[in-house]
């Protein structure tokens, strides 16, 4: 793999968003939004509420901000891929010497330079806003950022395989594919909670994993490596059946000519 | 009888065929490209030449076929031989949310090319576009664009050129100056170039050698002046019409 085709992929992207101030403003509003309204649900829930609950309620906003780093995840990944349909960049991408490997790479670093800039951001108004430090979950926050990262980038390249496969038909896919997993991957409450029909299905995505986990630091200050453990080992299979499903959905395109077509419309 | 080229072949299709749900778009297309020539692909819409292009870039796999450049099969050399060729086409743009000098330095940048901005720059003058190099790519006119466009084509000193109807929609003044950049580019640089075009002026001036193409075979191959003197025409147009309208072979 090329470092310099890498950045100069990830380049295209920091000129995009400095160039133009709307984008960057763009990336953090609607998590500024959801942050706003956890935030203000959180506070409203605590005043009315036992103390013991009142406590508990703050996992709220923790769990927004780490399913955001999720979501900029994934969206790096999608929306990457979907400037370049939109500009019809496409083909000049696939006609220049790019692997698909630097591709994807570029595509990566470009949802963790989102995450850094919205994790940022969300952090400071949870702070000075809520009262919340993101930092309760000590050093257990970079094992939850990184592996919640990288099954972003798993979805990322779910969608953008998808899309690929289906055209300009499946592009909200884009933004969707996070929102069909969302309701059972224990965000906002725990497994436990769920239906029981429903908790193996729960078990069975890492994402799970980690926020079960960061309930479990926000109640007792501590965490079973379990979970973690079960969270990579799954990220690690999410992963490479995600690069998988992307590599053979491109290479089918290549073979039905849909790649052309796609990029020029 | 013609003196065979000697140069180098530097981009090679042999018995290339491309089938799409039943419809043959290519059928054993064989040719060849040597080193410091314009070929040019000609044929009326459907006849294959894009198809035949996106073979040659790997953006279609082709069905039946073999394809080579530099002496090396293309599908097992992608990146090595991407790296020294580039390509351009009037359907596909730089990203429109950039400036210019934006745009080339990101593809100078892929394509490694060493002290970009200085190339760039000399690639700006030569176009006649440098007055555009903090312009939007977006805010450019269909001329400006093209000329910006064959600046990226041109960034990393290509040995091998796809030009994709690089004269589409621009006006004679725009399209004249264009081919004589190319021409001239071309002739300091010994490029090969691949060249689609429906502007017979553009096949005329600027091409060594033609290839027609028709529903998806070769039908007529030559100089144009050979062409037009086979098929009993005036011109290269007249040529095309009668193709486009029957395929004849027969002069």
């Amino acid at each position: 793999m090329n470092l310099r085709v890498i950045w100069a992929l990830v380049l295209r992207y920091i000129f995009l968003y400095t160039r133009n101030p709307v984008r960057l403003v763009e990336m953090v509003f609607w998590p500024v939004v959801d942050l706003l309204v956890w935030g203000n649900l959180t506070l409203f829930i605590q005043s009315n509420s036992d103390a013991k609950f009142a406590q508990y309620i703050v996992f709220l906003l923790g769990a927004m901000i780490l399913w955001d780093i999720m979501f900029r995840a994934q969206q790096g990944v999608a929306i990457s891929f979907l400037e370049d349909v939109w500009t019809r960049n496409l083909l000049n991408i696939f006609v220049a010497p790019v692997r698909t490997t630097e591709y994807l790479s570029a595509t990566f670093a470009v949802g963790l330079l989102r995450i850094a800039v919205t994790g940022v951001v969300l952090g400071s108004i949870a702070w000075f806003g809520y009262a919340f430090n993101i930092f309760v979950l000590h050093w257990w926050l970079v094992p939850f950022f990184l592996n919640l990262m990288v099954f972003g980038w798993a979805l990322g390249m779910i969608s953008t395989a998808l899309i690929l496969r289906w055209g300009q038909a499946a592009e909200s896919l884009a933004w969707a594919v996070p929102f069909f997993i969302q309701p059972v991957v224990a965000v906002f409450y725990p497994v436990a909670q769920m239906p029981g029909w429903s908790q193996p299905i729960a078990l069975a995505f890492p994402a799970t994993h980690i926020f079960e986990g960061m309930r479990e630091v926000m109640k007792t200050g501590t965490m079973s490596w379990s979970h973690l453990t079960i969270a990579m080992l799954l990220n690690v299979l999410y992963l490479v059946a995600a690069g998988a499903l992307f590599f053979w959905i491109l290479q089918l395109t290549r073979k039905r000519g849909l790649l052309t077509k796609f990029a020029t419309q | 009888m013609s003196t065979p080229d000697t140069r180098e072949v530097i981009l090679e299709a042999r018995e290339l065929t491309r089938e799409f749900d039943g419809v043959t778009a290519l059928d054993k297309f064989s040719f060849k490209l040597h080193r410091g020539e314009v070929l040019g692909l000609l044929g009326a819409n459907g006849a294959g030449k894009t198809t035949a292009m996106n073979c040659m870039l790997g953006l279609t796999l082709p069905t039946r076929g073999e394809l080579f450049a530099f002496g090396k099969a293309l599908h097992a050399h992608r990146i090595e031989i991407l790296k020294k060729a580039n390509f351009s086409s009037a359907y596909v743009s730089l990203p429109g949310n950039l400036k210019v000098w934006q745009n080339l330095l990101v593809f100078a940048q892929i394509y490694g090319v060493p002290n970009p901005k200085e190339k760039i720059a000399e690639l700006l003058e030569l176009l006649e576009v440098a007055h555009l190099r903090d312009r939007v790519t977006g805010q450019l006119s269909a001329g400006e664009s093209t000329r910006v466009n064959l600046c990226k084509a041109f960034l990393n000193d290509p040995e091998l050129l796809m030009l994709d109807e690089p004269t589409a929609s621009l006006d004679p003044d725009i399209a004249d100056k264009v081919r004589k950049v190319v021409r001239k580019v071309q002739a300091e640089r010994n490029i090969g170039i691949l060249y689609t075009s429906h502007n017979m002026r553009d096949i005329e001036e600027v091409c060594d050698r033609v290839i027609f193409l028709h529903k998806g075979k070769i039908v007529a191959e030559g100089t144009a002046a050979e062409i037009v003197k086979k098929f009993s025409e005036d011109s290269l147009e007249g040529v095309f019409i009668k193709i486009a309208r029957s395929g004849d072979l027969e002069a």
